[in-house]
């Protein structure tokens, strides 16, 4: 019953995605009213019904309702009831009901945030909107229905949940991770709209701006979440590794931090517009071609779902379509989009533009050492593209855009006097190298990319005090002077700070961690980076929907027991799958960490085990948390909330660049 | 056709930044070949296809009964075949969660003079529509056809 009533909810759903794509949009070339009114309330039908969907999915994982055979397939009586709530996101079509409901939530705020945009583009945006929302859930209802049935021979119990997924990273990474990619989404419909209606100037880039840092904060903590939840759960202790489902949503992300910051420049002084909206339409583009890329199965890696070359093929088409019209589009209307470009060498906009051409960059790097294999594939080769093409190339942009990020934030715009900056700078780049280097002799060996990359977030970090010391200059006292910040300075210098320790972490953890992979029995003992390792003894239990083999150690330092770790191994029920579960005692500057390999004998007290010293691991987290925090706190800054007496006059500021030459 | 002159100039910055991204791209490609790993079949490697020291990928199935565990240390030696040629691989490090004698499996490394390939890294495939045995069965007995293609595709690249 629940399952034909989420089904028809769904077609439903297309049907008013069908009505919010044509009413509107066809009521603003008309001039009917009538029509134009249709898209508020088609929108929060379109959330509705797609939210009632979604709860009878739910609800057909929590009664184990194996008639459905999404259900069968990935969910059991057995698993814990939370677990059967996460695991409705826990494969493609599930995943998939998600990222529509997300879009659909990101709609009706579109549509009930709307009251100051002009009616008419608001309407059109909502079209838009209704546009990619129907080529979603066409996909969802063609290729990938979640309420499809087993009857009528259905299963007694269910195959399970992959035991990878039963936790909690699991319940709040997709979610997030989909706000961002599809939260991309508004500032696409946003620019088809400005070029639709051949207008495009600092009022639209504020209206994008709160949205575009919204999805990039959500997609940032998406990212950091998943990094997090690999360390732990898959056994293999790393962070990152250029899996191509990793790059799919960096490609996004690294393009998104471009195009935030093109918005920042075309919102205050309304300049680079064709920069920006051709990067809010490449950064939806990408989000899609993440999804391609992760969803079609072209790809193996962890999260590859299950092969089927129809789906592969209606995203591509998808793809194709949404990347086409919107060049076209770009093509022929962009011309309207007047430009001027009227900035110094040491300006903030030129440092600007120099982070979105690096940006760029790094986005290519990142595409074409992930697209490669694919091209390579088509003409005959197999050939893998991993880590050591990205490590070797990606830290040039980047370092680049850290020295830059260092002077940005200093100038003003359009023009900055480089006598009054000078003192400055000499001396914060002076102490940083020293700091950098004292702290390499601190850590004992010297590694050349740990003092560039520790320099250049010394440099960063001292920056971005400097900046806010200059800020305030007029104010007295600590409390005072940060209470004078407004909330967009605050969540900027928040974010810088969290690549500073984002950078910190990453040099670091990757130049001083140790690594071992072991044979070890009952009783020996391991010295690793000044830590005694003791295997004590191994134990089996059984759990409510496992069985586990857990292994205690004891860890010795300077002859003191410093505490114990217990990793396990466990066995699922349901699957017959194997897990490996780390054990990780966690601190701000070093992670423990053993995981279990396999009993290397029949007595079962020999096992292969894998311990890991992880220099600083955890600033690698810090670092994207305080990026994602920086960005919902510059949200609530009041600029946003302006009405539109400000954005009348920026209109007239808007008059002689007609004059102007195109971009 | 005419082109209005705004479109041309259009036109022509995005086929020259089209053009600019053809020319990073093919920096980074020509500074990239040393970072790419192929893949290659045993096959391939006994016939003297395979690069000579450089890192590269090998793929198959793992022999049945070729899988030998040092008493003294972690290394494991094994034999990957693609049912025509047989290739040596030793590995010092823990063995994925699905590595099985039988079952598909992907390495990285380096063959050494003695015609050993030196694994640095293995993946065995991750299937995330594993079933359960009895649930497979329960469902074919019950005459539900099952989609059976993607157990059977185990380790094929």
């Amino acid at each position: 019953m629940h399952a034909e009533f989420g089904n028809y909810l769904l077609v439903f759903a297309f049907v008013i995605s069908i009505a919010l794509s044509i009413f509107p949009l066809v009521g603003t070339f008309t001039n009917r009213l009538s029509l134009v009114y249709t898209a508020k309330p088609l929108a929060v039908i379109f959330f509705v019904t797609l939210l009632a969907s979604f709860v009878c999915l739910a609800y057909a994982f929590f009664i184990d309702d194996f008639t459905i055979a999404y259900v069968a397939q990935h969910s059991n009586s057995l698993l814990p009831d939370r677990y059967k709530i996460s695991a409705v996101w826990g494969a493609h079509e599930g995943s998939f009901l998600l990222w529509v409901l997300i879009f659909s939530g990101w709609t009706l705020a579109v549509a009930l945030t709307g009251k100051n945009l002009p009616r008419l583009s608001h309407a059109r945006i909502l079209s838009v909107l209704g546009m990619i929302g129907c080529g979603f859930i066409s996909f969802l209802l063609f290729t990938s229905n979640p309420f499809d049935r087993t009857l009528p021979f259905y299963p007694i119990d269910g195959a399970d949940l992959n035991p990878l997924l039963q936790d909690f990273g699991l319940i709040i990474h997709p979610p997030l991770l989909y706000m961002g990619y599809v939260g991309f989404a508004i500032s696409f419909a946003f620019a088809i709209t400005a070029l639709i209606e051949g207008e495009w100037n600092a009022t639209w880039a504020r209206w994008t701006r709160p949205w575009t840092i919204a999805a990039w904060s959500c997609l940032t903590l998406g990212i950091m979440l998943g990094s997090w939840w690999a360390y732990y759960e898959l056994g293999w202790g790393g962070w990152w590794m250029w899996d191509p489902s990793e790059n799919a949503s960096f490609m996004p992300w690294l393009s998104g931090t471009a195009l935030m910051h093109s918005l920042a420049v075309t919102d205050k002084r309304n300049s680079f517009k064709g920069w920006t909206l051709g990067l809010s339409l490449a950064t939806f583009c990408l989000s899609l071609l993440g999804t391609f890329l992760i969803r079609s199965g072209v790809l193996t890696s962890v999260h590859a779902f299950a092969n089927d070359p129809t789906r592969g093929r209606f995203i591509l088409f998808f793809l194709a379509f949404v990347i086409g019209s919107a060049l076209i589009l770009f093509l022929f209307r962009s011309g309207k989009v007047k430009t001027k470009a009227n900035f110094s060498v040491l300006s903030k906009d030129m440092f600007l533009l120099l982070n979105n051409v690096l940006f760029i960059s790094a986005t290519f790097i990142v595409l074409f050492g992930t697209l490669y294999p694919l091209f390579a594939d088509a003409m005959g080769k197999k050939i893998s593209v991993g880590a050591p093409y990205f490590n070797s190339i990606f830290p040039i942009p980047m370092v680049a855009i850290f020295v830059l990020l260092g002077v940005g934030p200093l100038l003003n715009w359009k023009k900055h006097s480089f006598s009054k900056l000078k003192n400055g700078l000499i001396k914060i780049a002076i102490v940083s190298v020293l700091l950098s280097l004292v702290s390499v002799w601190l850590l004992g060996s010297f590694y050349l990319w740990v003092f560039v990359g520790l320099a250049l977030a010394l440099w960063v970090g001292l920056n971005s005090i400097y900046n806010l010391a200059i800020i305030t200059r007029l104010k007295r006292g600590i409390l005072a002077k940060l209470g004078s910040l407004n909330r967009a300075t605050i969540g900027m210098t928040l974010a810088h700070l969290g690549v500073v320790i984002l950078l910190a972490g990453v040099v670091l953890t990757s130049y001083y961690s140790v690594e071992r992979d072991l044979r070890m029995g009952v009783g020996e003992s391991q010295e690793i980076a000044g830590y005694d390792f003791k295997m004590i003894h191994v134990e089996r239990f059984n759990k409510e929907n496992y069985q586990a083999t857990q292994v205690t150690f004891d860890i010795y330092q300077e002859g003191g027991l410093l505490l114990t770790l217990k990793p396990e191994k466990r066995t699922y029920f349901a699957g017959k799958q194997t897990m490996t579960e780390a054990d990780i005692d966690a601190s701000l500057f070093r992670d423990l960490y053993i995981a279990l390999g396999e009993p290397l004998d029949s007595t079962g007290k020999i096992w292969s085990v894998r311990i890991y010293v992880k220099s600083f691991i955890r600033w690698v987290w810090i670092g994207p948390l305080l990026m994602g925090i920086g960005g919902f706190i510059s949200l609530l800054d009041k600029r946003y909330r302006k009405k539109r007496k400000k954005i009348v006059s920026d209109d007239e500021v808007q008059q002689p660049v007609e004059l102007q030459v195109a971009n | 056709m005419a082109m209005k002159p705004h479109r041309k100039k259009r036109l022509i910055t995005i086929l020259s930044s089209i053009a600019g991204v053809a020319i990073v791209v093919a920096l980074v490609l020509y500074a990239s070949e040393q970072k790419m790993n192929l893949f290659v079949t045993p096959t391939e490697v006994l016939a003297g296809k395979a690069p000579v020291d450089r890192i590269f990928r090998i793929g198959g199935l793992v022999k049945m009964g070729s899988v030998i565990r040092s008493k003294t240390e972690l290394l494991t030696e094994f034999i990957v075949t693609d049912m025509e040629a047989d290739v040596r691989i030793t590995y010092d490090k823990i063995m994925p969660d699905l590595f099985r004698e039988g079952q598909g499996v992907v390495a990285m490394g380096k063959m050494n003079p003695e015609g050993i390939f030196v694994a640095s890294n293995i993946l065995a495939k991750h299937d995330e529509e594993y079933k359960a045995p009895e649930v497979l069965d329960a469902l074919e007995r019950a005459g539900h056809p099952v989609k059976k293609n993607e157990s059977d595709s185990q380790g094929q690249e």
